[in-house]
Parts: C-alpha cells; sequence; structure tokens
C-alpha cells in the first residue's frame, strides 16, 4: 500500500511534466489545428536562452519575464517568417518544415550550448515534501501548470482576442468575414504557444537537466496526454498529463516482467485503446463531418 | 567567426572528397592503403547528431589532439588525415559511413568508431576487408575477441569487468548487503548487471531488486522510488550521465540512506554530480582509470597541466567539464603511440600488430600504476581499473588497482 | 527572407496554374503519357547500367535508396492513396526486418524466401493494426502510429523475446554471394535484386492503383461518408490499405537487414519513421514514382549537409527540407503534374 501511494504521488508529480507540456501542445493546436512536432525543440531552446542569461548573471526574477518575452516574439517570427510563405500547402507539407524546424533548432542549440547536460535552478528552490517523493519545485510546478491552465481557459473563454483566436482556427473563412484579422491571430498563437513552451521548458529543465534532446521524449509524453485528454481542452490536456505519468508509473511497478520494461509502451497502448472507444479524447468535443 | 572558418574547412574539405572520389590517389603504394609520404588517412563514425550526440566530444577532441599532432610536426613525417563521419547512433548509416570511409576515401583504418551497435554492425565488414577496427569506443565485451574477429580491438576497460568489480567488493566487504539495482536496458545496462552477478558470484540472491529505464523516459523517478521501498540498502546505479544523475539527486530527495554506486561512465564530477548535488553524490563508490580533471588533486599535476594547455590551444569550445574530453586525448594519444610503433611500415598488418602488441604503455592522465598491455590473444588494452570514494568534493582512490579478468 | 517569400508565391502559382488544367485534351494527355514512358525507361536504362559503372561502395548506397524507395512506395499506397496518416512506417520496416533476420538467424531459411515471408508478417501486423486505426482520424491517428514507431524497438529488445531477437546485441547476417555463378559482386548482386523487387513492387502499387480496389481506396480517400453510402466497405478497405502498406514496406525492411546484414533495435529508431515520411512528401504524395526521388532525398542529402557542415549537419538538412517545402510544397510529384499541365496547355492553345 505504501509504495502504491509512492507511486501514485511520484506519478503525479512526474505528470506535472507532462500536463504542463501538454498545455503548450493544446496552446498551439487551438491556434493552427495542427501537432507541432518542434514545439518541444523551441521549449528547449527557450531555456537554453534562460540559461544563458543566468549564467551572464542577470537576476531570476527578471529571467524569467524576459525570456517568455523572447519566446512570444520567436513564436511570432517564426510564424510570419517560416509558416506564413508555406501558404495553404497540404498538412504533410507543414509537417515536414516542423520536422525541419526541430531539426534546426536541435542541431543549433549543441552547437552553441554543447550536449553536456546542465543543471538549471528551481526558481522555488530545493527542498522536498511528503518525504522526498515530491519536491518543492515539483509542488511549484503544478502550480503554475494550474495557474497558467486558469488563464488560458479564461482567456479563450472570455476575451475578444481568445474568442478570435478559436475562431480563426475552427472557421478561418467566417471569421475573416466577421473582421477578424486570420493571419496576425494564428502569429498570435505561436507567439503564445511559444510563451507557454518557454514557461514549461523552464520549469521541466531543472528536473530533467537541460541538454539539447531534454524534450524528445517529454513532446511524445505532452502529445500523448493532450490526445488523451482531448486535443481541444486546455483542462483535458493537463488532466491527460497527469493520467499518464499515474499510469506508466503504476504500470512500471505492478505488472511483472515486462513492467519495467515497457512502462512507455503500456501507457501508449491504454491512450490508443481510449482513443477507440472515445476518438477525441476523454474531454474533447465530437466534431460534426458533413459530405 | 570561429565557426564561419570550420564551415569553409568542411566546405573545402567536401570539395576535396568529392575531387578524390573522381581522382582516386596516385602517389599511394599499392599495399599501404592511406598513407602517402606526408599523409596518414584515419576513419572515424561518431553520433554529432541524434539520441547520442552529447558522445560526439570524443571526437572533436581526437580531432583537435591530431590537429596538436600534426602542428608539431606529425608521426615520422606524416601528418594525420581525421575523415570523422556522423552516424547519427543508427545501424545502417554506420555501415554506409564505414564503407564509405574504406571503399571511397581509402583510409588506413577505422578508429573509435562509436557505440555497441555500430560497431557490432560495421565488425563483420571491417574484418572481411581486413581494414583495423581499432579502440572502439565501447565496452561491450564482444570487441575484444581475436579468435573470431582479429581486426577489431577495444580501449576501456569492458562494462562487464567493472559490474564484477562492483560485486567482488560488495560480497567481501558488505555481507548484509541488500542491493537493488538501476540500469539502462542496453547492452551497457545489461553488461555491467551480469557482470556485477558474476562478481557477486553465490552471493548473487544480495539482488533484491532490479529496475531497468529505457533512453526514452524523461525521469526515473519512479525507478528510484521503487528500489528504495524494496528495501535495498545498497543502491547500483548503472545509467548514462543525465540518468545517473537524476538518479543521484533523487535518491538524496527521498532521503535513501543507501551505499551508492555509480557507473564509470558517469562519475565526472563536473558533468554528473555537480548537476545532481555534491551533497547528495558524497560517499558515492565507483571506479576510475583515468584522472578526473575537475579533482582538485590533480591540480598541480604535470599531465593535467598539459592536458589543460591542449583545451584551451586546440578545442577552446571544449567542455572541459565533459569527461568525454579526458577520454578523447588519451585514446588519442594510444593511437598515436601505435603508429608511432609502426614507424615507416604503415601496413594494415603492421599497424594491427603494433596494436596486439603494447607492453605496459603508460598514458599521462592514467591513474597512477596503470597500464595497457595487448597481446595476439589479449585484445583488452585497458583491464585495470581502481575503486574511489567520493568526499563531497573529490574523489579518493582507495585498495589496490584491480584488473579485470574477462576473457573474450 | 523576402526570397523565400517569392519563390513560395511561384510554386503557389504553378499549383493554381496546375489546378486550372482539370481535363488536358487527350493528344495532350497522351503526350504526357509519352513523356513519362520515355522518362521511366531512361531511368531504367540507368538503373541498369549504373552497377556496372559505380564502386561498390555506391552501389551500396544505390542499394539502400531503392530499398527506402520500396518502403515510401508502401506509405504512399497508405498516405497517397488511401488518405491515412502514418508517422510509424519504421515499425513495420523493423517487424519485416527482424522477420528476414531471425528466419535467416535461427532457421536458416534462405534470404530470398525472406521476403515474401517479411511482407505477409507486415501484411498481417500491418492489417491488424489498421483495425483500432479506423476509429482514429488526423492527428489521431498520427499519435497512434508514432507511438508504434516508438514502441516497436522496445518490444525487439523485450527480455522474453531475447532468444529469437539476441535483444540489444543484434543480429550479425551473412551476406549472399550472386548464384548461378554469375559474374556479380554481392553488392551487385544485391543491388539487381532490390532493383527487382522494387520494380515488382511499383508495377502491383500501379495495377492496384487502377483496379476497382485502388478506385475504391481513393474514393475512401476523397470522401469517406460518401463511399460508404455508395456501397463501399470503407472500414475493410481502410484496414487493406494499411495491410499493404505496411506488406511494402516490410518488404524494404527484410532487403535493408539483408543489405546492412546486421540489425538491433537501434537500426529502427523513430527518426527511421519521421525520415520515411519527409521521403514521402519530398517526392510527392499520391504520385507513386516520386517514392525513388524520396527515397534518394532522405538517401543522400543528410551526407550533403554534413559535407557542408559537421557541427550543424542537422540543421542544415532542416534548412533545406523547409526550402524544398518553399520550392515544392507538394513536391517533386505536384512540381511535375504542375510543369506537365503547363506543358500541355501550350501544346493545346498552339
Amino acid at each position: 500500500m505504501e509504495l502504491l501511494a509512492q507511486q501514485l504521488i511520484t506519478g503525479i508529480a512526474t505528470g506535472g511534466i507532462y500536463a504542463c507540456m501538454a498545455l503548450a501542445v493544446v496552446m498551439i493546436y487551438q491556434a493552427i489545428h495542427h501537432l507541432n512536432f518542434a514545439q518541444g525543440e523551441m521549449a528547449m531552446f527557450s531555456t537554453f536562452i534562460a540559461w544563458q542569461m543566468l549564467a551572464w548573471g542577470v537576476p531570476y526574477w527578471l529571467v524569467i519575464p524576459l525570456t517568455v518575452a523572447i519566446s512570444f516574439v520567436g513564436g511570432v517570427a517564426i510564424e510570419r517568417l517560416v509558416i506564413r510563405p508555406l501558404g495553404d500547402a497540404p498538412v504533410l507539407s507543414h509537417i515536414v518544415v516542423f520536422i525541419g524546424l526541430f531539426a534546426i533548432l536541435n542541431s543549433l542549440a549543441g552547437f552553441i550550448w554543447d550536449f553536456t547536460i546542465k543543471p538549471f535552478p528551481s526558481p522555488f528552490g530545493e527542498g522536498s515534501q511528503l518525504g522526498g517523493l515530491i519536491s518543492n519545485h515539483q509542488i511549484g510546478m503544478i502550480a503554475v501548470t494550474m495557474t497558467v491552465l486558469v488563464m488560458l481557459f479564461a482567456f479563450f473563454q472570455y476575451t475578444r482576442v481568445g474568442l478570435g483566436m478559436r475562431a480563426a482556427a475552427e472557421n478561418p473563412e467566417s471569421a475573416r468575414l466577421v473582421g477578424i484579422r486570420v493571419g496576425w491571430m494564428i502569429a498570435l498563437g505561436w507567439g503564445m504557444a511559444a510563451a507557454i513552451g518557454s514557461i514549461a521548458g523552464i520549469l521541466i529543465a531543472p528536473i530533467v537537466f537541460l541538454e539539447p534532446n531534454m524534450m524528445l521524449s517529454i513532446l511524445l509524453y505532452g502529445f500523448a496526454g493532450a490526445v488523451l485528454g482531448g486535443l481541444t481542452s486546455p483542462t483535458g490536456a493537463v488532466f491527460g498529463g497527469f493520467m499518464v505519468g499515474i499510469i506508466e508509473n503504476l504500470a512500471g511497478t505492478y505488472i511483472p516482467v515486462i513492467g519495467g520494461e515497457l512502462k512507455l509502451p503500456i501507457a501508449l497502448v491504454l491512450i490508443v485503446t481510449v482513443l477507440v472507444f472515445k476518438p477525441t479524447g476523454l474531454f474533447g468535443r465530437t466534431v460534426v463531418q458533413r459530405v | 567567426m570561429h565557426n564561419r572558418r570550420n564551415m569553409i574547412k568542411y566546405v573545402g574539405a567536401g570539395l576535396v572528397l568529392s575531387a578524390g572520389l573522381a581522382f582516386p590517389a596516385i602517389s599511394q603504394a599499392a599495399d599501404m592503403p592511406g598513407v602517402t609520404d606526408t599523409e596518414i588517412k584515419i576513419g572515424n563514425i561518431s553520433p554529432y547528431s541524434g539520441p547520442a550526440s552529447a558522445y560526439s566530444t570524443i571526437a572533436k577532441t581526437i580531432e583537435a589532439y591530431f590537429n596538436k599532432v600534426n602542428e608539431e610536426g606529425g608521426i615520422n613525417g606524416r601528418k594525420i588525415n581525421f575523415l570523422s563521419y556522423d552516424d547519427g547512433y543508427s545501424p545502417p548509416k554506420a555501415v554506409e559511413q564505414a564503407r564509405k570511409l574504406v571503399e571511397s576515401d581509402e583510409v588506413l583504418l577505422i578508429f573509435q568508431s562509436l557505440g555497441t551497435p555500430s560497431n557490432s554492425a560495421i565488425e563483420k565488414y571491417m574484418n572481411m576487408k581486413k581494414v583495423p577496427q581499432l579502440l572502439v569506443a565501447t565496452g561491450a565485451t564482444q570487441f575484444g575477441n581475436p579468435k573470431v574477429a582479429p581486426w577489431t580491438m577495444g580501449w576501456q576497460p569492458n562494462y562487464q569487468s567493472e559490474g564484477i568489480i562492483y560485486g567482488r567488493y560488495i560480497a567481501s566487504e558488505m555481507p548484509d548487503a541488500k542491493i537493488g539495482v538501476m540500469f539502462q536496458n542496453d547492452d551497457f545496462g545489461k553488461d555491467v548487471l551480469n557482470g556485477l552477478k558474476a562478481g557477486l558470484g553465490d552471493k548473487a540472491d544480495m539482488i533484491v531488486a532490479e529496475a531497468s529505464y529505457e533512453v526514452a523516459e524523461p525521469v526515473v523517478d519512479s525507478q528510484v522510488v521503487k528500489l528504495k521501498a524494496s528495501g535495498a540498502n545498497v543502491f547500483i546505479n548503472i545509467a548514462t550521465p543525465k540518468f545517473a544523475a537524476q538518479g543521484i539527486k533523487k535518491a538524496h530527495e527521498i532521503g535513501w540512506e543507501a551505499t551508492q554506486f555509480v557507473a564509470n561512465v558517469s562519475n565526472s564530477v563536473g558533468a554528473v554530480l555537480t548537476p545532481a548535488g555534491l551533497e547528495a553524490s558524497t560517499g558515492l563508490i565507483s571506479t576510475a582509470y583515468l584522472k578526473d580533471m575537475q579533482d582538485p588533486q590533480w591540480a598541480d599535476d604535470p599531465a593535467a597541466k598539459d592536458w589543460n594547455a591542449f583545451m584551451d590551444k586546440y578545442y577552446p569550445d571544449g567542455n572541459k567539464l565533459s569527461s568525454f574530453t579526458t577520454y578523447g586525448y588519451s585514446v588519442a594519444q594510444t593511437m598515436v603511440h601505435i603508429l608511432e610503433q609502426a614507424g615507416d611500415d604503415l601496413t594494415r598488418e603492421n599497424v594491427l600488430k603494433q596494436a596486439a602488441s603494447m607492453n605496459d604503455v603508460k598514458l599521462p592522465l592514467f591513474l597512477p600504476g596503470m597500464s595497457m598491455n595487448t597481446s595476439e590473444t589479449d585484445y583488452f588494452p585497458i583491464e585495470q581499473m581502481q575503486l574511489m570514494k567520493f568526499n563531497g568534493e573529490r574523489w579518493e582512490t582507495f585498495g589496490d588497482v584491480i584488473s579485470g579478468e574477462v576473457g573474450g | 527572407m523576402s526570397i523565400d517569400t517569392t519563390t513560395a508565391g511561384t510554386a503557389g502559382e504553378k499549383q493554381a496554374a496546375a489546378s486550372q488544367t482539370v481535363l488536358p485534351a487527350p493528344a495532350a494527355a497522351t503526350s504526357n503519357v509519352k513523356i513519362m514512358r520515355a522518362a521511366g525507361i531512361a531511368l531504367l536504362v540507368i538503373g541498369l547500367a549504373a552497377p556496372f559503372m559505380a564502386g561498390n561502395f555506391l552501389i551500396f548506397q544505390l542499394t539502400m535508396m531503392l530499398i527506402y524507395a520500396i518502403a515510401i512506395l508502401g506509405l504512399n499506397i497508405l498516405t497517397g492513396i488511401n488518405g491515412q496518416f502514418s508517422l510509424g512506417h519504421g515499425a513495420f520496416y523493423a517487424v519485416g526486418a527482424y522477420t528476414a533476420a531471425i528466419l535467416m538467424d535461427q532457421f536458416g531459411v534462405g534470404y530470398l524466401w525472406t521476403l515474401p515471408a517479411a511482407g505477409m508478417v507486415c501484411f498481417i501486423v500491418g492489417f491488424l493494426f489498421g483495425l483500432p486505426a479506423l476509429r482514429l482520424e488526423g492527428v489521431y491517428l498520427a499519435l497512434a502510429t508514432f507511438a508504434l514507431a516508438v514502441v516497436t524497438p522496445q518490444l525487439f529488445k523485450l527480455s522474453p523475446f531475447e532468444h529469437w531477437t539476441s535483444g540489444v546485441m543484434g543480429i550479425v547476417i551473412a551476406k549472399p554471394d550472386a548464384p548461378f555463378g554469375l559474374p556479380l559482386n554481392p553488392d551487385q548482386w544485391l543491388y539487381f535484386v532490390t532493383l527487382a523487387v522494387g520494380l515488382l513492387a511499383y508495377v502491383c502499387a500501379r495495377n492496384l492503383v487502377g483496379s476497382r480496389t485502388g478506385r475504391a481506396l481513393m474514393a475512401v480517400r476523397d470522401n469517406p461518408i460518401a463511399a460508404r453510402s455508395m456501397g463501399v466497405n470503407t472500414a475493410l478497405f481502410k484496414s487493406l490499405a494499411f495491410g499493404v502498406s505496411a506488406l511494402y514496406t516490410g518488404v524494404a525492411g527484410a532487403l535493408g537487414a539483408i543489405v546492412v546484414q546486421y540489425i538491433s533495435p537501434d537500426s529502427f529508431h523513430f527518426a527511421l519513421s519521421v525520415a520515411l515520411v519527409v521521403g514521402l512528401v519530398v517526392g510527392g504524395v499520391g504520385w507513386l514514382p516520386g517514392a525513388l526521388f524520396g527515397g534518394a532525398f532522405i538517401m543522400f542529402v543528410p551526407n550533403i549537409a554534413e559535407e557542408l557542415s559537421k557541427g550543424l549537419s542537422g540543421a542544415v538538412y532542416g534548412v533545406i527540407m523547409i526550402l524544398m517545402m518553399y520550392a515544392v510544397p507538394t513536391g517533386l510529384g505536384g512540381l511535375l503534374k504542375a510543369a506537365l499541365g503547363a506543358l500541355s496547355k501550350r501544346s493545346m492553345n498552339r
């Protein structure tokens, strides 16, 4: 029983990482209706920028807003300079561009900052709770994720820009007719996704250590969490992220022989199973198709 | 500036390469492929991209060291032309690059190709072509078997003997040990684990829990919690740097008062223990064969000073915290030693013969008392290691220099 | 940046031009077919002559290119013809490779016989995977297939299977010599084997597309609901598409194992699946000969990137990929269609 409780708490702590990333995934999905494969690398790059500023001696309280701002501008710039020229090329062409972006950011980060792991200081200090099962940092990370979630919810539900962004993603033509500047809404979505990604990166780096490949697997878990919860629902994404963390830990601990070796596959199979019965995720809305 | 110069260099190299394709070298002796009066061509395959790109530091250090050798006059007047290609840690790509090096660049040998899968993939080809595959960058036991693969030789102590050393130490010194093992689910993790069991011998039931992890996992918290819950009082951490650091940190956070062992690949003070936290790392036990340059006890060591001067001059971008730089430096010195021994008879046969007849060769960065020995039947150059303990600031070696005794 | 925008602009115009020529006049169409056929024959002649002019290393590279092309052809049947995404075809490639390697290593089966075996195993695996995948669309299917690609290498190193798979150590395979005393070295022989399999695969794929089944597959792609209401069993055809596609990719995997002579779980990192998708898009989704160009792209362009800059090879490759997408957003197939369209339009005006 004690082990179960411990693994549950560890799962929630790890799930916090995935929830954080899943939120960033849903953000961009809301804006462009694609999964952005370069999202993890964008977050990693932002975190390196933060690390560099810290190394230059910029105080922590200034580094975070600066990084978020730089990432926002970077996200908008990527949309304007890289994605926009694609116009309405097929979805798969977009995916190739995402893969290209992924390769560029990963390779550049390795070139500039090297592949050695770097410790990243936590904004919440050292120390831990519940017998060390969850660190202060992880509690702080979950709190920040929840805060961002509430803010995002309010943004999409109650602000003009948020509503406009959703409209632009769901139905660009109609949105344009009612006077929404669809192009800029998409750019804004990229900017916000990059900004949220940078927060995720800064929160994740103290746990997994900073290095160019740190987001490789986390992005997959983030996708899994987002898809499990439903790509249209930020709440679902966060919930999904936590679920993935918990399922994975329990599978690794309690399934004999293959459990330890197949933590990730078991979690993924469960997710696909959920999707088979609920194709738009647990919290997702069903899309009506027309002939 | 530096980067642009590199870029130009690479473009230049590319042009030279493509020219080389069209006009095979004319002045080279028929029985000495890759060797002219002024040049020795040496090939290398390393992961400059992909999941294992951290290891590319080794090849970059080697290249820097060869630049130093060339600037100081080369080897018997011949400059080393080091052709290092990217395989992204993918075996099919490694085969392609090996064939490119052997068939199109016509190198003398391939040196320090990295990774067990990549080396396994090219081993058969290299032996069929009778091209030396020397000092490979993996500790898998299979690369030191002259009966099966006479052209393939390892360098670093093999993973299994490291495990044996831990196993024997625990069996004799810690009779009440209950061992929890975390290992990376690949050849490295499994080899050390097997060695550990062999070293424990009939006390192998001391292992009360095992937990593997995949490199694709972001964190290993769950594994550490599981091992602690098993009641283990010894934690053996067989992991690559990132996961080793996570494991040390987590064990400390959950207040697991176990005696911890960390694998040799992950005992760098700068690249693992500092990120994990020096307090959390205090009391760690590991093995070593090279001096850790971040360790204050070597601050005034002349060999360390040479290394620092080399890094400053030839590899200023390099990360001195990374143990890969001392590794690359030392293995490059071994290669230079072999080539010097071969003199002007730079046939593939003779170079292999020299590699297989190292007698008490000491490298500057070896721990005191260590040396390399090889023979026609012994293809493991480094077989000695020493146990050491971390005191919160530096590693302190203890006990004697131990020989691992794993044959092919 | 402005340069990029203009290229994208012209590409867009080309596309527009292509879509305007909805139905080219029959005469123009035949001339297009003639051009294509001539190009095909020229390619074939080059393909047959190449191994006698190139060195063994280049032959090896060309063989790998053909193998990737076969794998991409399989992916094209699924994505281009049937409209389902897959980011996980590396998994089927791996299953094919392991089937071949285990059959040769453990059961002493001749290498040629492993090809149909690998194809059959992959067809079954693909068909079965296609069943749950039926319920998934778009990004959800993309994620499910991507998960498959990530999971498969882990399955192959699972300890209960180690007896067959040799776990992480992988399996070494002997390289076959040319039979009947043909004056070919092993590299040349394997090249011709691969070329023959590739041609057979291409002809089968073309016939499939032209057949009733092919039309059903395309109907499912273009309008699943309409297809269903017209009596097409969409579930069956979607699963079939997965099976056939996996069969192609599995045969490619088996060939890859024979040519590389070694497999291990690390040979099938999910980067392989990503590369196949890149090859598909660059070659042109839905245009079968595009697979050849896609194979060439993923085989040779990373090498070019590496020669430009070793430290930044990934970045260079990424930039090339993105520029490719600006220049030909619909792949080389799209470009060719646009070019031929423009050509036939001109001949019509004449």
